[in-house]
């Protein structure tokens, strides 16, 4: 059945097109693409400010600091939040967490591959990286690559902490984002937190998504932008993650 | 209720026409007195025009992105069957199933099988036109399968019974405390009741929505969607949304099926970079919507692990066929023409008879569905050919050049009744000083993007009757020498 549908479906689109047929003469490549590959300054110190304020103009939390800073930063965040415990990828750096969960104010909840969304409903807050962020738009880019974990990871707590490093994880447009990004990877786009305007167009945020995103920019850091979170985050031990309790 | 639905429910039949749907005047008339559906409908419109507008200013290079966008389209449409066996092959390689279906009966069999197959009698739905064209809830209905829409909108839509009104704000025409008697009142035969003392702040009432969605997120087996922009050599699906419903359906089920109009297909991962700047903008005037999701096929361990790709036909290959009519399949459902529309700001989308209301639902509905009916012939009249739905068009569709060359078949078919039903959707226009005045103003500057003559055929018609000559022969003097004798 499925067959004959496919073969309705092609006879009739030949028969309205006529015989294009396949492009080869005519290659995508012939479509005007006269329009910018980024609208601003790609200066990094421009680009860091850039995407700091529409980060915060879609309402996400930003905060800066150092690599050296950003165990205290991580630990005071989730304090501040109240968070008891945080869901993390297995392959997060150790020391993002160390003195979070020092003391035991925090637990962390490693993601072993089976952790299940209904486990994640429980959890407080999300830790996590990305593969690179757009500054022009505000997006964070998470394609399931280093330090970030399965999707569900980042969707199902209403909390989630997202590290990104600058400047080296941070482009200026999606012109420039595109050809960084491996297609095989699933990926989420995010730009701010869950938010709808279906009530008498009233902004409001977080239906489904976490309802409070924190950005948290690692001033400093090296390591270039790409597909599976390339840069290179404190390489070394993977699997599980710094305590692991589960 | 808010008196403006005709009939509620749409028919589960190929073409998933609203069936007894008034005529474009008739519900129209019955819209523009209902004063809380106009007042949510202008303050609306409104808003989102000044928005859209700050938005796009902010590109430089608008212009060119249109013209980018237009271009990826029409290419993509000459080529459209090399494409899409490009993108069955890519969808294969990554893991999927690709389905084709001809027409909305085609397509709702093959989902209500794939869901049946599964064992599972419930499905989660993200918002999708497509689906919402084919009648797809009814039909699963009729298999014992509830859907359960969990876009907000489509939550109120479904829970109040009623139609949607709007591509990108579905339940535009209800105000807070309609939601809020909505919510307390049907929630809990859907599943979660409301919470107790719900009052009508909009963040409580997005909160009982994301309680009473969730329980069914986390038990969802299956999930049905549709997709913004399907890429070819990748096998890549994108769904654009705000909310995380998308998110939570297209991640947390086993079984993702997906149902796509032939058109959304593009070449190249590159035109996403093309397309993601040019929708956001026009359709919720940000410079980037919360959430973005592309997956190719299935990925180990993360997300669904059964991924199904409708094609949908539906009538597609009819406009394709149609060299003038052709363009409305470049549309990515941005909105933005019904939001600068005086018809639809007026009229409700409602009014139109589909689930594709203002200026693109007039272009589009009576190519998917013929000009048969009443409604669908009287369409291509529901405009005062302004123009400004083409000035805000992220893909250049000449929507005022369309609906003349509708208006023509609609002329050249005959039939009294067709012709009746005509002639009253273009004296709606008429009996509307606003939508006039509004037009004429816009005419002077879409003027010159307006067709004199038309290619083909249609020339001669044009010829007779030099309608899109606005500047110098307003609507209304046209309308005073051209309108047909058997008036009503
Ligand atoms: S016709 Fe153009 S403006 Fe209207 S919804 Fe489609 S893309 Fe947007």
């Amino acid at each position: 059945m499925t067959s004959t549908g496919r073969e309705r479906v092609l006879a009739r689109i030949r028969a309205a097109i006529g015989e294009a047929g396949s492009p080869g003469e005519e290659a995508p490549d012939g479509i005007p693409r006269t329009y910018l590959s980024a609208h601003r300054s790609e200066d990094p110190a421009a680009l860091l400010d850039l995407l700091h304020e529409n980060l915060v103009d879609y309402r996400a939390v930003v905060h800066r600091t150092t690599e050296h800073e950003l165990p205290a930063t991580v630990a005071r965040l989730l304090a501040e939040h109240g968070s008891r415990t945080v869901a993390v990828p297995a392959d997060l750096p150790p020391g993002w967490l160390a003195l979070a969960v020092a003391g035991a104010a925090v637990q962390a909840v490693v993601d072993d591959g089976a952790l299940t969304a209904a486990q994640l409903d429980s959890v407080d807050s999300v830790l996590t990286g990305c593969a690179l962020a757009v500054a022009e738009t505000g997006t964070i880019v998470l394609d399931a690559g280093a330090a970030q974990g399965r999707r569900l990871l980042t969707l199902v707590p209403d909390h989630h902490i997202c590290v990104i490093r600058a400047p080296g994880q941070i482009v200026a447009s999606l012109p420039r984002a595109l050809p960084l990004l491996d297609p095989v990877r699933p990926q989420t786009w995010i730009s701010g937190p869950s938010a709808t305007s279906d009530i008498e167009l009233d902004r409001v945020e977080g239906v489904h998504g976490p309802r409070t995103l924190e950005v948290v920019l690692v001033t400093g850091s090296r390591g270039r932008p790409g597909p599976s979170g390339a840069t290179r985050l404190s390489p070394g031990r993977r699997g599980r993650g710094p305590h692991g309790p589960e | 209720m808010s008196g403006t639905s005709g009939t509620s429910g749409t028919s589960g039949t190929s073409g998933g026409a609203f069936l007894g749907m008034p005529s474009f005047p008739e519900a129209a008339a019955v819209s523009t007195q209902d004063r809380q559906l106009r007042a949510n409908l202008s303050h609306a419109t409104r808003t989102i025009r000044e928005k859209r507008a700050r938005a796009v200013a902010e590109l430089a290079d608008w212009a060119e992105l249109r013209a980018a966008g237009k271009a990826i389209k029409d290419h993509t449409l000459r080529h459209l069957d090399h494409y899409l066996l490009q993108l069955e092959a890519a969808v294969t390689t990554a893991g999927g199933t690709v389905h084709w279906a001809a027409d909305a009966a085609e397509a709702n069999r093959i989902v209500a099988d794939l869901v049946l197959a599964t064992g599972e009698r419930e499905v989660v739905k993200v918002k999708s036109m497509a689906t919402q064209e084919i009648g797809l809830n009814e039909a699963l209905a009729a298999e014992g399968i509830t859907a359960y829409e969990t876009d907000l909108a489509e939550l109120i839509v479904q829970l109040g019974d009623d139609r949607p009104s709007h591509i990108l704000v579905p339940a535009i025409h209800r105000n807070r405390r309609e939601i809020r008697e909505i919510f307390a009142e049907r929630m809990a035969d859907w599943g979660r009741p409301a919470p107790e003392g719900l009052t009508d702040s909009p963040a409580q009432l997005a909160e009982a929505a994301r309680l009473h969605l969730r329980e069914k997120f986390l038990r969802a087996k299956v999930a049905v969607s549709g997709a913004n922009f399907m890429v070819a050599e990748t096998g890549t699906l994108v769904v654009v949304e705000s909310e995380g419903n998308g998110r939570m359906c297209l991640t947390l089920p086993q079984t993702l099926i997906s149902v796509v109009g032939i058109e959304k297909v593009v070449p190249s991962w590159r035109d996403l970079e093309v397309f993601l700047q040019t929708l956001p903008r026009s359709s919720t005037a940000e410079r980037m919507n919360p959430y973005t999701s592309l997956w190719t096929g299935t990925s180990d361990g993360d997300g669904p692990s059964a991924f199904h790709l409708v094609l949908l036909d539906n009538g597609r290959t009819t406009a394709l066929a149609d060299q003038v009519g052709r363009q409305a399949l470049r549309c990515i459902r941005c909105s933005a023409c019904l939001n600068v529309c005086p018809v639809y700001e007026r009229a409700g989308g409602h009014a139109y008879g589909s689930v594709y209301p203002g200026p693109i639902g007039a272009i589009l509905t009576p190519q998917l569905r013929g000009t048969a009916s009443e409604i669908d012939a009287s369409l291509p009249y529901a405009s005062s050919l302004c123009g400004a739905c083409y000035e805000v068009c992220p893909v250049a569709i000449d929507i005022p050049e369309v609906l003349v060359h509708l208006r023509e078949r609609v002329a050249g078919q005959g039939g009294h009744r067709l012709e009746r039903a005509a002639v009253k959707a273009a004296g709606f226009v008429l009996d509307h000083p606003g939508v006039l005045a509004a037009g004429e103003r816009a005419a002077a500057k879409a003027r010159r993007l307006l067709p004199r003559r038309l290619p083909g055929p249609g020339g001669a018609w044009t010829d007779s009757r030099d309608l899109p000559d606005l500047p110098t022969e307003p609507f209304r003097d046209w309308w005073q020498k051209n309108r047909p004798q058997q008036d009503s």
